[in-house]
């Protein structure tokens, strides 16, 4: 639905369904940090973004000519023949048996990924923030020279 | 806590995380939209976080999830400053195409 709709605010739209869905994924796999950082991150600020940049450049008309039957075909053969290399690939795999009995602390909670963030790592999440703040600049940069 | 693994295979996780970054790789393919094409990016970065929570879940290590919170902040970051040059692109050519945007091709 995000691919062939033909409207680009009815792809947002169906991407923020999408981004749902696999925030339901995420509530049970036991990861509820994550869950609230997804719908905060993804379904609100990204999607937000997005839908800001569509409304900003105006192209809600069905402006887009389509690509040629033969292109699309060749896509979707390739995407086709991608899942079909994937699929394989893990079923070869063996599958392991990891899952104990079920007692086990979860991992997702906020205690437990606070302190693998905040001890083991450290380092990589302050570079985030810095990486973070370069984007700033760099956005805010671009914004303001089309002003001038 | 009982998790979603114990009732559903990990192979079906893995297949439906190689379906949605298929699919995001056709959209990557045939459309010509510059923002949906950073959309289906999107789409393919989430399948692979759903991947990485799955086994960070199955192996019990928090490793896995704090990547996909790096994942998610340089999906931010990197959505940001698209859009931004997107928008200056923009105004510049007066469009998203990308067929028109072949002058860096040569």
């Amino acid at each position: 639905m995000v691919v062939v709709s033909r409207k680009p605010v009815h792809s947002v739209l169906y991407l923020i369904f999408c981004f749902f869905t696999i925030g339901g994924h995420y509530i049970l796999l036991n990861a509820q940090f994550l869950f609230a950082v997804h719908i905060i991150v993804y379904a609100g600020a990204i999607m937000v973004l997005f839908l800001f940049a569509l409304m900003f450049i105006n192209m809600n008309q069905e402006a887009e000519p389509h690509k040629s039957t033969l292109l699309k075909v060749a896509a979707v053969i390739s995407g086709g023949l991608l899942l079909l290399v994937l699929v394989s690939v893990t079923k070869g795999a063996e599958s392991v048996s990891l899952i104990t009995s079920g007692n086990e602390e979860a991992v997702g909670t906020v205690k437990n990924l606070g302190k693998a963030l905040y001890g083991q790592y450290l380092l990589p999440f302050e570079l985030t923030s810095v990486l973070l703040l370069a984007a700033m600049v760099g956005a805010v940069m671009l914004g303001k020279k089309q002003i001038s | 806590m009982n998790s979603m693994l114990q009732y559903v295979p990990v192979e079906y996780y893995l297949i439906l995380a190689t379906a949605l970054f298929c699919i995001g790789v056709m959209g990557v393919l045939f459309r010509r939209n510059a923002i949906i094409i950073f959309m289906c990016i999107e789409l393919m970065l989430n399948a692979v976080n759903l991947l990485l929570t799955m086994f960070s879940t199955l192996h019990h290590d928090a490793g896995g999830q704090v990547m996909v919170f790096f994942i998610m902040a340089v999906a931010a970051a990197e959505v940001a400053v698209g859009l931004a040059i997107l928008v200056m692109i923009y105004n510049n050519i007066k469009s998203v195409d990308i067929n028109e945007l072949s002058k860096l091709k040569w």
